[in-house]
């Protein structure tokens, strides 16, 4: 499994677990961009690594060279069953047109403006709950305590499974993501989340509510009612997409509040800044890397790129791209150009971006609301994890 | 000013509405289109290009006679 290896040369062995990418992806990617601009590597399998906005995106539109078959950064090396429970994985994100259509079709009114909106008041009022328990003690853990718990929770609403199993299932989500370099345990933790749909499905075909999963089960394509492979494959996947991401989007925010006070007091004092911050908080760090499977050979960029080669989406280095971006490693709040991809671009755009944005909004309002002043605790260490999902694990702050 | 919403490259990032709701609508699929003729108020053109620049598909353009 892990290739402990340290890398030498990033443009021909880069590795994207590797502490030095996980802790300052940044400085790789401004070398790469002089030098190898689409660097390469054979660590798990012939992988490609775009590292500019142009070429990032060029591949994302690119549909018929470039499929999401397979979008997981790092691959399952271990034995896969002779019949896989979910044969199209997990619509629409790991699927190409015609299915990716109807199937997006079906999940994108659940994430429309207007649902979003409906999903507001339930999403603040949790947030005053989670700071309600921490607020008198003078310090937090603001990514394990605040973050993590907040996308989870919303998440289960709409699915229409128990908040009280939000611990349970952003244990799965960082099985499946966050620890895919362990097999055993990527695999547990797959196998777990599909369990568990597959119980809940059975369960709604006699007891349908007004959730996601009912809905689903109510649908028909084509005259025909959804196979349930595909129903458990979108309910695993707005699972997955819907936990570790947008928690690390609100974790490094507050991160980036913490240690640029000037920035929290911007935010603090004026509301009407928060729109263009939040996107500029999403570009700067951006959580999410996708994966494309090459669909025949092809040379991109003077790249020989061949049938069954991977290519990382790399929408967080397209986003710091100098080309694209005026001085973008530096966190301007009213950045008034910015057309960041933090949610991929193309068809594959996040199904759940309204919902994410949504989150990330309010919860740093009211964090900022109840806490405008706050500091990354002294001799406390943050923590990082990446791979296919960037961001803080552990933000210990302190606040008067 | 006159603005216009290209079907083709939208993908339903729905900037554009976050930063000028007065300006665009989106549907339940994402999908954005402009309000009306397309025609900006004078009051709004700063709304406009924010939107303009902000799109990252480059979906929206102003329309030049």
């Amino acid at each position: 499994m892990t290739d402990v290896r340290p890398v030498e040369a990033w443009d021909t062995d880069f590795d994207v677990l590797s502490p030095e990418y996980v802790n300052d992806p940044f400085s790789i990617w401004d070398g790469l961009r002089q030098s190898c601009p689409v660097a390469h590597t054979e660590r798990r399998g012939s992988t490609w690594l775009p590292t500019t906005y142009k070429d990032v995106v060029a591949l994302a539109h690119d549909i018929e060279h470039f499929s999401s078959e397979d979008i997981v950064v790092i691959p399952f090396t271990g034995e896969e069953p002779d019949e896989p429970v979910l044969p199209y994985g997990v619509p629409p994100i790991s699927v190409d047109p015609p299915m990716h259509t109807w199937t997006r079709r079906l999940l994108l009114p659940w994430f429309s403006h207007r649902k979003v909106e409906s999903y507001e008041s339930m999403t603040r009022d949790l947030c005053n709950r989670l700071i309600d328990g921490f607020l008198a003690d003078g310090h937090a853990d603001a990514a394990a305590e605040y973050a993590q718990q907040i996308p989870v929770r919303v998440i289960a609403s709409i699915l229409g499974v128990p908040e009280s199993l939000s611990d349970t299932f952003t244990g799965w989500v960082r099985d499946v993501l966050e620890f895919a370099d362990d097999e055993e345990r990527r695999r547990e933790g797959t196998l777990a989340l599909i369990e568990y749909f597959v119980t809940e499905l059975e369960r709604r075909k006699t007891e349908p509510g007004d959730d996601l999963l009912s809905a689903l089960l109510q649908t028909e394509q084509d005259g025909q009612p959804l196979e349930d492979a595909v129903v458990l494959g979108i309910a695993a996947i707005t699972l997955i997409a819907g936990v570790d991401t947008t928690w690390s989007a609100i974790g490094s925010s507050l991160w980036h509040l913490a240690t640029h006070p000037e920035d929290a007091k911007t935010l603090a004092t004026d509301p009407e800044a928060m729109p263009l911050a939040i996107e500029e908080l999403l570009r700067a760090y951006s959580p999410v890397t996708m994966a494309r499977l090459v669909t025949s050979d092809v040379e991109f960029e003077g790249c020989p790129m061949h049938a069954a080669d991977k290519v990382l989406m790399n929408f967080p280095a397209a986003n710091r791209d100098p080309d694209a971006f005026e001085e973008p490693d530096k966190v301007i709040l009213d950045r008034a150009h910015n057309r960041h991809v933090a949610f991929g671009s193309g068809i594959h755009r996040c199904a759940g971006s309204n919902l994410a944005r949504m989150e990330l909004r309010v919860a740093i309002e009211e964090w900022l609301r109840r806490i405008p002043d706050f500091r990354i605790q002294e001799g406390a260490e943050v923590t990082w994890a990446g791979g296919q999902v960037r961001g803080p694990r552990s933000v210990p702050v302190v606040f008067p | 000013m006159k603005i216009r919403v290209d079907e083709e490259k939208c993908t339903g990032h729905a900037r554009c509405y976050g930063l000028a709701p007065e300006l665009f609508s989106v549907d339940d699929y994402g999908l954005s289109s402009v309000v009306g003729d397309g025609t900006v108020p004078p009051e709004l053109e700063d709304k406009a290009r924010l939107a303009i620049a902000n799109c990252p598909e480059y979906a929206i353009e102003e329309i030049t006679d």
